[in-house]
C-alpha cells in the first residue's frame, strides 16, 4: 500500500465544505484524517446520511492502516500497538510507540513478584517534559503448573491494572490465566504450528489478542496466521523469534524488514499485524547479570528500530532502560515538528532586573532541555536563544554557527539590556573558549556556566550575587 | 466467597468480574481440584474443536523476499592506499558501494566500519569513563593511535583540535608532523579532522595533505562556511578523500556535495557527514536524514550517491552518558549503551562509517556488524525455551 494523499480521501468526503468538523474545508479535513488529528466519525454528514454510505465504506477501507492496530489491556493503562502506515518515519510519522513489557514468572517467590511488579508500575523517567513509562507485565509459566500460574495471575490482577501478556505454549495453563484475567484483555503468547487449534479456541472464547509464533520461519508464520484468521481470530501479533547473536540475529533483522515491507508496500494481509520481539532471550546466553542486561538492551534497540511494536524484557536496570525509552521517544517523535525554536529572549519563572541572562542555542531539544531544567529548579532568569540554524551548542560551535557576533546580534536585538540592572551574561560551559571574544563583542562581563544545564542551580548559588 | 468458589464460577461463567470481589487474609489457592475440569474436556468441554476448516487454503501467500528495482547506486570509496598505489598502508578500507537498500535484495557490499577517535592533545574534558580508557597515553597521539588499532579498529581518526587558535593554535606545519608520526606508528588508513575553525582548517589541510601525499586520507571536513575549493584542490593534488560536513540539513548536503563535485573532486573521493545527533539529542533527525540520503541515492539522485560517515562520539556529550546521577543507574554501563545505541541507530539508517570512543562499545557494535555481514554461526539457542527456562 502506498502513502495516502488528501486528494484520494477528498473524493470520498461529502465535498460540501460544511465545516461541522471545525475545519475550513473538506480538503483540510482530509489532511487531518491522514495526520489522525480527526477521525472519520468527526464528519457528521458522512456518518449520518444514507446517501454517503458507500463513500463512508470506501473511506474506512482506505484509512484502515496496513498494520492492524491491536489493543492490550483496558482502562487507563491500555496499550495500543501497530496501526502504522509507513516503513520510514520521514514518509509521515510513526504512530504507536513500541510497548515495553517486563517479565515475571510463576517460579518466583511471592514477595519478589510483588516487588518487581511494583517497580514496573512505578518506573518513570522524565525527559524533555515527557514521562517515560513501562507498559505492562509478561507472566511466564516456568513451573508448568497451572495452579502456580493461576495464583500469580490472580495476585497481579487483584492489585494492578497494567496490561498483561500470558506466556505458555500449553493451552491448559493459558486457560487458567485467561479465566482469571480475560476481562483485562491480556495478549496470549503463543500459538504455534503444534498448538494453534487449542489456542484459537482460547482466543475466541475469551476474546483476547493472540501471538502467532514461528521462530525463524516466515513461511510458517504466514500459514499460521492464515489458520488463525480462517478460524475467526482477528487480533494477531507476529513473532518471528528473537536471536541474540550470529547468523540467526542477522536473519531476524532481515525477516523483520521483509515482513514490514511486504505488509506496507505490497499489502500482504497475513503480515499486516504488529510484531513482537523478545530481547530477554539474552538471558539464555549470558549468565552474568550486567552482560545479560547489556545484550538485552542492544537487542531491544535493534528490534525497536526494525519495526517491533512490542518487546518483552527481563531487566529493570535503569541504566539499561533509560537509553531504550529515550530511543523510543526519539524514533516515535513526529518528524514534521520543526527542529528549531525562534531565536530571541525567553522569560523563565518571572525574572526581575537582577535575574541572570543565560545563552543557549535554538535547537529545539537544547532549548527545551535547558528550559525544563531551569523551570524544575525554579530559577527566575532570561534565556537568550541564539539562532544556530537549529544546531546544538557543541555542533554549532564546531560548524561556526554559534559565534560571538551572533550572540551580540541577538543581545542587541532583544533589548534585554533595558530589562536588567547588571551587565553579565552566562554562556554554556561548552563554549568557554569563546568567552574572550564574546566579552569583546558585547562589552559584558562573561561568566562561563556549567557544561550541563542540570548544574545551573548549583552554579548560580556560587557565582550569582545580584 | 472463597477462591475455590471464584474459580468454579470462572470455569462456568462466560464472563467474570473479579474486581468486584475483595480478597482478604492469607489466600490458599486450591486450583488443583478445579483443574481437573480443564483436563477432562469430555466432562466439561472447555476446549472445542475449531468450527471452520483447520486446513490452510491452497492459495496461501508464499513468502518471498520483496526485492525492488533501484535506479542508482552508492559510490564505493577507498580509504587509505597501499604501497602499490603510492601509499604506505598495509590494507585499505572500502566503504559504500551499495546497489540496493537491504542486503536481502542482493546489493550489499561493504559492512560499516568503525574508526577510533584520537586527539592531538590531552582531552581533560573527557568523562571519567573515557579518561580511564585513554588517559594513560593521551599526551602522545602516536601511542594513542597504536592503542586504538590494538583494540581492534581498521581505521583511526586523528582530530587536530589543538590547531584551533582559541585552543593551542598549533601551526599547520607542526600538525602535519603529528599526522606523519601517526602514519608511522600505525598502518591502518587515517581520517584527519581539523578544529572546525573556518579560516585555519583549509590551511591546515593543505599542509596535512602534502605531508601525507598519496595516502588517501579522509580530510574531515569541508563545509559551506570555509574555503572548500582549497580543500578540494589539495585533495586532488595529493590524492585524498574529502568528508562533506553539513548540519542536519539535507538541502545543504545536496548543495555542498554538488559544489565539491563541481570543483572537480572525483565522485569516488567524496564521503558525506550530515551530523550525528546523540541519542536523546537529535538522533531522530539524523536517523531520518540518513535514511533519506540513502534512499534518494538509490533512487538516482546523483549528488547524494556517496557513503555516510557519522560522529557517534557525540553520544558522550549527552548528560545521560556521563553524569553521575544515581536515579539513572550505574553511569559506566549507561555511557556505553548511550554510544552503542547511537551507533546502532545510524547503522540501521544506513551509515557506512562511525567514529567512536569507548573500546567496550566498539567491541559490542563490531560484534553486531560482523553478525550482520559475515554470516557468523552464533551460539544455538532454542528460541521457544525463553518462556519456560530463563
Amino acid at each position: 500500500m502506498k502513502k495516502i494523499s488528501p486528494l484520494q480521501l477528498y473524493k470520498h468526503l461529502p465535498g460540501t465544505n460544511c465545516r461541522e468538523c471545525q475545519e475550513s474545508s473538506c480538503m483540510a479535513f482530509a489532511s487531518t484524517l491522514i495526520e489522525r488529528s480527526h477521525n472519520i466519525e468527526d464528519c457528521t454528514p458522512l456518518m449520518k446520511e444514507d446517501k454517503y454510505s458507500e463513500k463512508r465504506g470506501t473511506l474506512f477501507e482506505i484509512l484502515t492502516p496496513p498494520i492492524k492496530e491491536i489493543k492490550i489491556g483496558n482502562g487507563d493503562r491500555q496499550v495500543v500497538i501497530g496501526g502504522e502506515e509507513v516503513m520510514y518515519r520521514h514518509d509521515l510519522t510513526y504512530f504507536n510507540p513500541t510497548a515495553i513489557f517486563i517479565d515475571i514468572n510463576d517460579g518466583m517467590e511471592n514477595g519478589a513478584i510483588q516487588e518487581k511488579v511494583e517497580k514496573i508500575k512505578e518506573f518513570t523517567v522524565t525527559r524533555i517534559g515527557e514521562k517515560l513509562n513501562l507498559d505492562g507485565i509478561a507472566i511466564r509459566s516456568t513451573t508448568n503448573d497451572p495452579t502456580k500460574f493461576g495464583e500469580i495471575v490472580l495476585s497481579v490482577v487483584e492489585k494492578y491494572d497494567l496490561p498483561l501478556i500470558l506466556c505458555s505454549y500449553n493451552s491448559e495453563i493459558l486457560e487458567v490465566g485467561l479465566a482469571i484475567s480475560a476481562d483485562k484483555k491480556p495478549l496470549i503468547y503463543a500459538a504455534n504450528k503444534e498448538n494453534w487449534e487449542s489456542i484459537v479456541n482460547l482466543a475466541l472464547k475469551y476474546d483476547c489478542p493472540v501471538v502467532a509464533s514461528a521462530p525463524g520461519n516466515p513461511q510458517e508464520l504466514v500459514e499460521l496466521v492464515q489458520n488463525l484468521t480462517n478460524n475467526g481470530v482477528e487480533n494477531i501479533v507476529l513473532d518471528i523469534g528473537t536471536y541474540p547473536r550470529g547468523k540467526k540475529f542477522y536473519e531476524m533483522n532481515e525477516n523483520l524488514a521483509m515482513m514490514r515491507r511486504l505488509a506496507i508496500e505490497d499489502g500482504i494481509k497475513n503480515l499486516g499485524f504488529p510484531i513482537l520481539g523478545v530481547p530477554m532471550v539474552a538471558w539464555m546466553q549470558e549468565k552474568d547479570e550486567i552482560k545479560a542486561s547489556k545484550l538485552e538492551a542492544t537487542l531491544a534497540s535493534t528490534q525497536l528500530l526494525r519495526y517491533c511494536d512490542v518487546l518483552i524484557l527481563h531487566s529493570l536496570e535503569t541504566w539499561a532502560l533509560l537509553p531504550l525509552l529515550t530511543l523510543r521517544q526519539n524514533i516515535y517523535t513526529d518528524p514534521r515538528v520543526p527542529i528549531s525554536v525562534d531565536a530571541g529572549i525567553r522569560e523563565i519563572e518571572k525574572p526581575n532586573k537582577n535575574s541572570p541572562v543565560l545563552v543557549t542555542s535554538n535547537f529545539a531539544l537544547t532549548y527545551y532541555t535547558v528550559a525544563s531544567d531551569l523551570e524544575s529548579a525554579k530559577i527566575p532568569c532570561y534565556v537568550l536563544v541564539v539562532d544556530t540554524d537549529g544546531l546544538a551548542v557543541e555542533v554549532a560551535i564546531a560548524g561556526g554557527k554559534l559565534t560571538a557576533s551572533g550572540i551580540n546580534e541577538i543581545f542587541e536585538e532583544s533589548n534585554i539590556i533595558d530589562r536588567i540592572d547588571h551587565k553579565k551574561l552566562i554562556i554554556p560551559g561548552r563554549i568557554a573558549r569563546l568567552s574572550g571574544e564574546i566579552e569583546d563583542a558585547t562589552g559584558l562581563e562573561i561568566l562561563v556556566g556549567p557544561i550541563d544545564s542540570a548544574r545551573i542551580g548549583g552554579f548560580l548559588e556560587k557565582n550569582w550575587s545580584n | 466467597m472463597n477462591i475455590e468458589e471464584i474459580l468454579k464460577d470462572i470455569v462456568d461463567a462466560e464472563e467474570i468480574e473479579l474486581e468486584k470481589v475483595s480478597i482478604e487474609g492469607d489466600i490458599v489457592l486450591e486450583i488443583d481440584k478445579l483443574l481437573s475440569t480443564f483436563s477432562q474436556p469430555q466432562s466439561n468441554p472447555v476446549i472445542a474443536t475449531p468450527t471452520k476448516s483447520a486446513e490452510i487454503k491452497e492459495d496461501v501467500y508464499k513468502f518471498s523476499p520483496p526485492i525492488q528495482e533501484y535506479n542508482g547506486n552508492v559510490a564505493e570509496i577507498t580509504l587509505g592506499s597501499t604501497k602499490a598505489d603510492g601509499g604506505t598502508r598495509r590494507k585499505v578500507v572500502k566503504i559504500g558501494g551499495q546497489t540496493t537498500l537491504y542486503r536481502f535484495e542482493g546489493g550489499y557490499k561493504n559492512p560499516p566500519v568503525i574508526s577510533f577517535d584520537v586527539f592531538d592533545m590531552e582531552m581533560t574534558s573527557f568523562p571519567k569513563t573515557l579518561r580511564e580508557q585513554w588517559g594513560d597515553i593521551w599526551d602522545d597521539p602516536a601511542s594513542w593511535a597504536k592503542k586504538a588499532v590494538k583494540l581492534g579498529t581498521e581505521l583511526v581518526t586523528l582530530h587536530l583540535v589543538s590547531t584551533d587558535p582559541r585552543v593551542k593554535d598549533t601551526s599547520p606545519k607542526e600538525a602535519a608532523r603529528t599526522v606523519e608520526d601517526v602514519l608511522q606508528a600505525v598502518k591502518v588508513p587515517l581520517v584527519v579532522g581539523g578544529s572546525g575553525n573556518p579560516e585555519k582548517d583549509p590551511l591546515l589541510f593543505e599542509k596535512v595533505a602534502e605531508a601525507a601525499e598519496g595516502e588517501m586520507l579522509l580530510l574531515a571536513s569541508a563545509n559551506l562556511d570555509l574555503d572548500f575549493k582549497k580543500i578540494v584542490d589539495v585533495a586532488k593534488k595529493y590524492k585524498h578523500n574529502v568528508l562533506a560536513f553539513t548540519s542536519m540539513n539535507i538541502t545543504d548536503q545536496q548543495s555542498l556535495n554538488r559544489l565539491l563535485l563541481e570543483e572537480g573532486l572525483p565522485k569516488n573521493q567524496l564521503v558525506q557527514d550530515p551530523t550525528t545527533g546523540a541519542l536523546g539529542y537529535g538522533i531522530d533527525y539524523t536517523y531520518s536524514i540518513i535514511e533519506r540520503l540513502k534512499q534518494n541515492a538509490l533512487k538516482g539522485e546523483k549528488v547524494l550517491q556517496n557513503p555516510i560517515f557519522c560522529g557517534v562520539t557525540n553520544a558522550w556529550a549527552a548528560r545521560e552518558a556521563w553524569m553521575n546521577e544515581p536515579k539513572w543507574g550505574a553511569r559506566e554501563h549507561r555511557g556505553l549503551l548511550w554510544e552503542i545505541f547511537t551507533a546502532l541507530t545510524v547503522i540501521n539508517a544506513g551509515a557506512d562509517g562511525m567514529m567512536m570512543l569507548h573500546p567496550n562499545s566498539v567491541k559490542i557494535v563490531k560484534e553486531i556488524i560482523e553478525a550482520a555481514s559475515e554470516d557468523l554461526e552464533g551460539p544455538e539457542i532454542d528460541y521457544q525455551d525463553w518462556v519456560g527456562s530463563i
